[in-house]
């Protein structure tokens, strides 16, 4: 069974991925999304009360914490936080409730690579599970270029290790254009407009996955 | 870009940069360690970006904020992903005893365009830095630094940065300053190395970036790797022929 996927990996195809909302009672929005063995349950509370240091006058501020599965959060968080605030903040339309706040946390529950692109999933899912008002989705796809110089997708912690670089893209669904880039490794720009072509693709598959559990969680209530 | 080295004294290698009106500093101290575990034939470096309330109003006393927080993690991954230095020569005796370099980068003047800055500042200050040759003594088995015989270290690779402000996606400003940086809707930084290959396409959200804007920028920042580079050649020749 691990062989078949193995093989298929190597094939630009997104490992088996799914979502569950509303799971928790206190947060106003939350969701779990799982990518292949990859886990990360998101909670979002607002808009919210923020304190007077951080608020702004004409929009909402944005919050966003990493909790690892182990130990606390450190300066590798914080730059995934940097991340997914800044994607969320382009999403959101904060200026509907000024001098607020927004926040998202994220609990790792378990890691086998691609962990920012399910950082951000889970964020779109559970922004959408609160009802935040947003202009447009976003989703995110992680890509690793081998050795060989082969494109792998949504790859796992052991294929992440072996590769020499790792590309993650957060992609909206409006335009379908980059919204957030991150990359670790050294690649050549024409690497780089492959992985961006290959997570565009891949991202359509996202955004219907994200269509469908709308429908079907909305079609149950008349 | 203007740039000085050696004006810390007190570090084993030192440079000052200055964009505009962004002035960074780098110390670089290097210290005898037993190597990680997972990585028994490797030294290490240690980045951290500081950003002190004297650089500006909008940086307050206490722990390391956010954005410096991330500015240090931006570079540990950019002097990975380069490949900057060869680790392995960092290590001395496998498993027992390697170099641990902490380069403490400090922004005196924030003025925008702090993670350029921060690449080139940290690229003079290990291009400047000498260290002394360390042999183990086979009776007392203690390290012993010979610090009469200095030696400088082997860059690979030149790393640049070059960072634009994205406004609406129409508009895209390269090198902002502050105001600018405030005032857009996006920031991306892209590094390059001398053989125009990519080490980091940093566009940590904002609003999106079209493909063709986005290789405009990728074009852009391989030319300003190539003036920084000259920059970089010219002052290593003027130190050589001071000294």
């Amino acid at each position: 069974m691990t062989t078949m996927m193995e093989l298929d990996q190597s094939y630009s195809v997104l490992r088996e991925y799914g979502s569950e909302q509303s799971l928790l009672s206190k947060p106003d929005g939350s969701s779990t999304f799982v990518q292949g063995d990859t886990s990360i349950l998101a909670g979002v509370y607002g808009p919210a009360e923020v304190k007077v240091s951080k608020e702004i006058y004409d929009r909402a501020t944005v919050e966003v914490l990493i909790q690892p599965k182990m130990g606390l959060p450190g300066v590798r968080e914080r730059a995934r936080e940097q991340c997914v605030r800044e994607t969320c903040e382009a999403a959101l339309l904060l200026t509907l409730h000024p001098r607020s706040s927004v926040t998202v946390i994220l609990q790792v529950i378990h890691d086998d690579g691609s962990l920012l692109s399910c950082c951000l999933n889970a964020a779109c899912m559970a922004l959408m599970d609160a009802g935040l008002p947003m202009s447009h989705l976003f989703c995110s796809v992680t890509c690793a270029i081998s050795k060989e110089g082969q494109i792998i997708i949504d790859p796992t912690a052991r294929q992440e290790k072996e590769c020499p670089a790792l590309l993650t893209f957060a992609i909206d669904s409006a335009e379908c254009n980059v919204l957030m880039s991150s990359t670790t490794g050294s690649f050549s720009v024409q690497e780089l407009q492959q992985c961006i072509a290959i997570s565009q693709k891949a991202s359509e598959q996202i955004f219907q996955f994200y269509r469908d559990s709308v429908k079907r969680r909305y079609s149950k209530i008349k | 870009a203007v740039f000085t080295w050696c004006s810390v004294s007190t570090a084993d290698g030192s440079a000052l940069v200055k964009i505009g009106n962004t002035t960074v500093i780098c110390g670089i101290k290097a210290e005898l360690t037993t190597p990680p575990s997972d990585a028994p034939n490797r030294g290490y470096i240690v980045p951290n970006v500081d950003l002190p309330p004297l650089c500006s109003s909008k940086f307050r006393p206490g722990p390391p904020g956010e954005q410096a927080q991330a500015a240090s993690q931006f570079i540990a991954d950019v002097i990975e992903s380069s490949d900057l230095i060869n680790m392995e020569e960092l290590c001395i005796e496998k498993s027992k005893l390697c170099w641990v370099l902490y380069c403490d980068i400090m922004c005196l003047d924030y003025d925008g365009n702090l993670l350029d800055a921060c690449i080139i500042v940290l690229l003079a200050a290990l291009k400047n830095a000498q260290l002394p040759e360390v042999t183990i003594n086979k009776e007392t088995d203690l390290a012993e630094a010979d610090i009469q015989k200095k030696k400088p270290l082997k860059i690979n690779r030149l790393p640049v940065g070059s960072s634009f402000a994205v406004f609406d996606d129409s508009i895209i400003i390269v090198d902002p300053t502050a105001e600018e940086e405030s005032l857009s809707t996006a920031l991306l930084t892209v590094v390059t190395d001398e053989e125009d290959r990519l080490c980091a396409v940093h566009k940590p959200g904002g609003t999106s970036l079209s493909g063709e804007k986005l290789q405009h920028c990728i074009n852009r920042a391989i030319t300003r790797n190539k003036e920084i580079s000259k920059l970089v050649d010219k002052v290593t020749e003027s130190t050589k022929t001071a000294k």
